[in-house]
């Protein structure tokens, strides 16, 4: 199972936190620092996966992937392998990549909502759901429409609609 | 469509920003960014991109300023483009917090910008006819500071409002946030659960999606039962995403409770047939859960994971399912995971297994990340199951391409490969023996660790000096606590299995106490103690000598260091007290003057003390025994001063114990304290006897007599008492089951011994229970002695319907048996051992010139040295009866020993076929079990020649196709039904076998639960001695 995803920059500032078993705000604050000091500890050109025991509990793996200005970080048990967690990393980025058309650190800033609909059809309770990006573009393209369909309705007053009918 | 425009001006200027800051800047990673940014067309540069980036070098720390800056220019850039439009949906406000958050110069601006932001939100969210969409950002804002650490809880209710929007914009933010912000057992959930049921029954897929990714977040134990009869509904929604969903969410539920779901797993079966291949891949992640619990009921599921796999190896899924030219490969990991859990010890189903995995090793597809996960899963697979040679060869294959790999991921992989391939094979690791000690030396501290690992998996008393050596300094060279503990644990552990000489035993112990002390498990501690105490062999009282004067000089060096463990400290102080003045090299009061010096020197620790004053008395004991005259020294006596007024009741005791026994003459010390008698039995005399005359002269003085227990039926007996305290916190936490209770009374045995139905989970016996209904006249004679039987008894019966064992060959289960009935002796375990022929074919390889000779002779030492190898077992054979007739003799103190752990099951009527072996593994070091009874065909002793034709029979079978495999495969009633579906057509399920389960059930020995044992012995750190013959057999020598 998945434990968490978490994308910092490479100032340890958090940019999307989320945890699939509940963790105090204080406790993830707490977590994302040690988190931070253990990355920027690493040196480069050595291998994405820390054992992070110590920090999430017994059974944790984390694995890791660099990306300019920022940390994609996933933590899991051994329910799932290393490699292929690296790869999901890729599918996240990939996607992200593709919504936003060469992603930077802004457009994650700037879309907090759209980002966490992205992870949300990307892992689903801790589980892998889709690792095609193309499907998780289409299922957050589905949402967003729906949504700008649901508030363009509102811009119709209620009792102009009722008239025009 | 204006949106795309900003955003791609947006980029433009971005990218014109980064190329002037180039200039500046001139670091490799601007440069390729702006390259990224500019020669890539978006639509082609994607998988590209990534990969060069995460191969770009710069230094992290220097580089911070310029970061920042490159940051703040972006910034800048974008706001300059977005002007006050808000682009993104976003208000300017919302940029502006932002903005001025990246732009904080310390922690304490960004503080004061936060609070700030947090009254503007308390404020305004408040005002009533807030527009919707502005609801949506403050919502969003909200998340966002609590994201960045900051108390949002103000929010909480209006996150909850928001669910229960019509609109579904608001209604999905809603969700958002309260899935970010409340726990499962939050009082606001109680607000939520009304939507969410109504939300999982709407007709927009999309709002049941959001409903159930919230479902599974929000729903806890007792809310599950609200929702789940609308989730077992969606089951079977037409919409694929939501089938998809339901299951994981009824997975989610099983994870937070599985008895309130535990009637709907075989859901989770049905649905490993569905039409759709990704509603079955998500069927396989619960599937895998319940698996690992108990693989015994679904053993029968085993033929068609091997078709599924099969089947999506073949690229029989749509094509929509590949991922880097891979078909659906996080279906096969969790397949590969799933039959590695369920072919584990189990001859049978492995042997469905082997023409796949042999298949997906062969044609793997090393170039790509994913492609080694799939063929890394299969050598795990493989390494798991019953082995099979060619298998085993061709994943040694894959190993070392794994570990000549660049890539420092695949080499992390390749070693962790190896850790497990190296428990069947352990001769595999020497062609690999310069790429694990370049995985050693490497600056990489996550392939360092997991090298260490391995070289711990693959420990044996020719290399076990220099692999401790190596785990010692590293343990040295680290800050991280948990990691310390852990390997300083694992260096106790192999010292005491492999330690080649007693010098040396002691020296390395000293090593790992003096840099983690404090960390070691206090039993290690102890252990080391009786180890001393005990001495290592019956008739060799001079090399025990010899070992104890060693400890004693080694301790008098090390005592003078400053700031050593405290529990260090205590081992040395019992040593001392016990052996310093024995042997006449160190006198009495050179001995009690380093004592002193310890107690004044760690004042502050009482355990410390508390040991150097016991220690100070036996010294001054033994001297007075030997008639010698006591001169007790100036420090030590203002020392005892001292402490008969101190706070601890413990020292004060001490203290005047200590002055007592001085004063008394020489023949009442020797019986009070002799002189070595750390080991001898202490005779209690329980039922005291000695007081019988007293209280008959009271009777006859006319007092009353006790009521004995059994007379005292009205009251609850003693035993009853500490029963019930015992279980009032289990029953306290599961209160709607006291009702339940009569039931295992009324019919205790059917209960135990009908076999589990398949949908429950978890078997619940509850011996207590019964206990404490009997009447406790009968309870009492018992004990704890009859507590325990019933216990017992329940374990084995249990055992006959739990997890399948390995081998079930007549031969070992019946020497286990035999084991049990003889008490303690375990011949068989250790003759297996050394009868097995090791390392027949060592041959130290040559190797190239170019090679550093240190690291070759590094690689000597640790993978070489067979002559060594092969002395030990056969002298250690020799001494193994020794071992066990020392254990019998010592019986009063293993006993002591063995009360920390569980006690051995006394043979018992109910257990007939099940080989009882939790009493033989607790002794037996299950890794060196595992190595005799699985080392392959190859490595068989002689006498298990059957055994190595009926492995190579199977190994022919498998190579000739599948037939055999389908009479096998097993069958799932859905399978069968949907047989004409495309994807799951070719299964050949239609043969039932409903023997096949229950044959599988009564294997052999547990060989999967002596490794759980094993693991948890090793995580508390130690062995104990008595448990374990290897350090007899090593230290004997």
């Amino acid at each position: 199972m998945i434990k968490a995803v978490i994308v910092m920059n490479t100032q340890g500032r958090p940019r999307l936190t989320k945890f699939y078993d509940f963790q105090h705000p204080d406790k993830q604050q707490e977590l994302i620092r040690t988190l931070y000091s253990v990355l920027c500890n690493r040196p480069e050109n050595v291998s994405n996966f820390v054992n992070v025991d110590s920090i999430f509990g017994p059974d944790s793996q984390l694995v890791y992937k660099h990306y300019a200005t920022l940390y994609f970080v996933f933590v899991y048990d051994s329910a799932e392998n290393e490699l292929a967690m690296l790869d999901l990393i890729q599918v996240f980025v990939e996607t992200l990549d593709k919504c936003f058309k060469n992603v930077c650190e802004l457009d994650i800033v700037f879309n907090y909502g759209k980002l966490h609909t992205i992870v949300d059809e990307i892992i689903f309770g801790g589980q892998v759901l889709e690792t095609n990006s193309a499907e998780v573009i289409r299922a957050v393209e589905a949402i967003s429409k729906l949504e700008a369909s649901s508030t363009t309705n509102r811009f119709v007053p209620k009792s102009v609609s009722s008239w025009r009918r | 469509m204006i949106m795309n425009t900003i955003d791609i001006r947006i980029k433009y200027l971005h990218i014109y920003l980064i190329l002037r800051s180039k200039k500046q800047l001139s670091t490799n990673r601007s440069h390729i960014t702006s390259q990224q940014l500019l020669l890539l067309p978006p639509s082609i540069s994607p998988s590209f991109l990534l990969r060069s980036s995460s191969h770009l070098q710069f230094p992290s720390l220097s580089l911070s300023p310029h970061r920042a800056k490159l940051e703040q220019l972006k910034t800048i850039g974008r706001e300059l483009a977005m002007g006050s439009q808000g682009g993104f949906g976003q208000s300017k406000e919302f940029l502006d917090l932002v903005k001025s958050i990246g732009e904080a110069r310390s922690r304490a601006e960004e503080d004061r910008i936060v609070l700030h932001e947090i009254e503007t939100l308390k404020r305004r969210i408040t005002e009533p006819d807030i527009p919707k969409r502005k609801m949506k950002e403050f919502i969003i804002r909200l998340v966002y500071v609590e994201m960045l650490g900051h108390d949002a809880s103000f929010g909480y209710i209006h996150a909850v409002k928001m669910t229960h929007d019509d609109n579904i914009l608001l209604k999905r933010t809603g969700y958002l946030a309260v899935t970010l912000f409340l726990n499962d057992d939050h009082d606001l959930i109680i607000l939520i659960v009304n939507t969410i049921q109504k939300d999982l029954k709407s007709d927009n897929y999309l709002v049941v999606c959001a409903a159930l990714n919230a479902v599974c977040r929000l729903i806890n134990e007792e809310t599950i039962p609200a929702v789940l009869p609308q989730v077992v509904d969606l089951l079977n929604h037409p919409k694929e995403a939501v089938k998809k969903k339901a299951v994981m969410a009824l997975h989610r539920f099983y994870q937070q409770s599985p008895s309130s779901v535990s009637h709907l797993v075989s859901n989770f079966r049905k649905k490993l047939s569905d039409n759709d291949p990704s509603v079955m891949g998500a069927a396989l992640c619960p599937l895998y859960d319940l698996i690992t619990i108990d693989g015994n009921s679904y053993k029968d599921l085993v033929g068609s994971f091997v078709s599924i796999l099969k089947q999506v190896a073949e690229r029989r899924l749509p094509k929509s399912y590949d991922y880097h030219q891979m078909p659906a490969p996080f279906i096969q990991i969790k397949l590969l995971k799933i039959m590695a859990l369920l072919g584990s010890g189990d001859k049978h189903a492995s042997e469905q297994m082997y023409t796949v995995l042999g298949d997906l090793i062969r044609k793997s597809d090393s170039s790509s990340n994913i492609g080694n996960a799939v063929l890394y899963e299969s050598v795990c697979c493989a390494s798991a199951i019953h082995p099979n040679t060619k298998l085993l060869e061709a994943a040694a294959d894959a190993i070392s391409k794994l570990l000549k790999s660049d890539s420092h991921n695949l080499k992390y992989m390749g070693i962790d490969a190896l850790g497990r391939l190296i428990k069947l094979s352990p001769d595999v690791a020497e062609q690999h023996q310069l790429a694990v000690i370049d995985c050693l030396e490497d600056p990489d501290d996550s392939l360092k660790r997991k090298t260490f690992e391995l070289l711990y998996k693959m420990t044996k008393s020719s290399n076990v000096e220099v692999i401790v050596d190596r785990m010692i300094e590293y343990m040295i060279s680290i800050n991280d606590n948990h990691y310390k503990t852990e390997i300083a644990s694992r260096c106790v552990e192999l010292a005491e299995q492999f330690a080649p000489s007693n010098q040396w035993f002691i020296q390395t112990m000293n090593k790992v106490f003096e840099h983690a002390g404090d960390l070691v498990n206090i039993k290690v501690v102890h252990n080391l103690m009786r180890l001393i105490a005990e001495g290592f062999g019956e008739e060799d009282d001079t090399a025990d000598g010899q070992l104890r004067l060693s400890a004693v000089e080694s301790y008098l060096r090390i005592i003078g260091e400053p700031k050593l463990p405290s529990t260090f400290l205590q081992v040395i102080c019992w040593v001392l007290g016990e052996y310093g003045t024995a042997y006449g090299k160190y006198s009495a009061s050179y001995i009690t003057g380093k004592l002193c010096d310890v107690a004044e020197a760690y004042s502050t620790d009482d355990t410390v003390k508390a040991y150097a004053l016991t220690a100070l008395m036996k010294i001054y004991a033994f001297e007075k025994a030997a008639g010698r005259n006591v001169d007790m020294l100036p420090e030590c006596q203002s020392l005892i001063e001292e402490l008969s007024a101190s706070h601890s009741t413990d020292l004060q005791q001490r203290a005047y114990e200590l002055k007592a026994v001085t004063g008394l003459d020489s023949q009442a010390v020797e019986s009070i304290l002799p002189f070595d008698a750390s080991c001898e039995d202490i005779e209690v005399d329980k039922s005291l006897s000695f007081l019988n005359g007293y209280v008959q002269q009271s009777l006859e003085n006319g007092a009353q007599p006790y009521i004995s227990d059994n007379q005292y039926s009205g009251m609850p007996s003693i035993s009853n008492f500490r029963s019930q305290t015992h279980h009032e916190p289990s029953t306290h936490g599961l209160r709607f089951e006291a009702y339940e209770l009569p039931k295992p009374v009324e019919q205790p045995k059917p209960t135990l011994v009908s076999p589990m139905p398949s949908t429950e989970l978890i078997p619940v016996p509850e011996p207590s229970y019964s206990r404490e209904f009997q009447p406790a006249a009968a309870v009492r004679p018992l004990a704890d002695a009859g507590s325990n039987e019933i216990k017992l008894r329940l374990d084995g019966v249990q055992k006959k319907w739990g997890k399948p064992s390995y081998s079930s060959t007549p031969s070992t289960s019946n020497s286990a048996s035999q084991n049990v009935v003889n008490g303690a002796s375990q011949h068989d375990g250790t003759g297996n051992v050394s009868s097995k022929p090791r390392d027949t074919s060592y041959s130290y390889k040559k190797q190239p010139e170019e090679i550093d000779p240190e690291k070759q002779k590094l690689a000597a030492s640790l993978f070489g040295g067979p002559s060594k190898a092969q002395k030990r077992p056969s002298s250690t054979s020799h001494k193994s009866t020794k071992a066990s007739s020392h254990t019998i003799e010592k019986s009063q103190e293993t006993k002591s020993v063995a009360e920390m752990t569980p006690p051995p099951p006394p043979p018992d009527l109910l257990d007939f076929g099940a080989p009882d072996d939790t009493g033989s593994s607790s002794i037996i070091d299950p890794f060196t079990q595992l190595e005799g009874l699985d080392a392959g065909p190859g490595a068989l002793s002689a006498n298990n020649s059957s055994n190595i034709s009926s492995t190579k029979e199977s190994d022919l079978m498998s190579l000739f196709g599948d037939t055999p495999m389908s009479p096998q495969s097993g069958f799932v009633d859905t399978l069968s039904t949907t047989d004409d579906d495309l994807i799951f057509g070719s299964s050949n399920a239609t043969s039932k076998n409903g023997h096949a389960e229950q044959s599988q059930g009564s294997k052999g020995p547990n060989l999967k639960e002596a490794l759980q044992k094993d693991a948890l012995v090793r995580q508390m750190g130690v062995t104990p001695t008595s448990q374990n013959p290897n350090l007899f057999k090593d230290l004997f020598g």
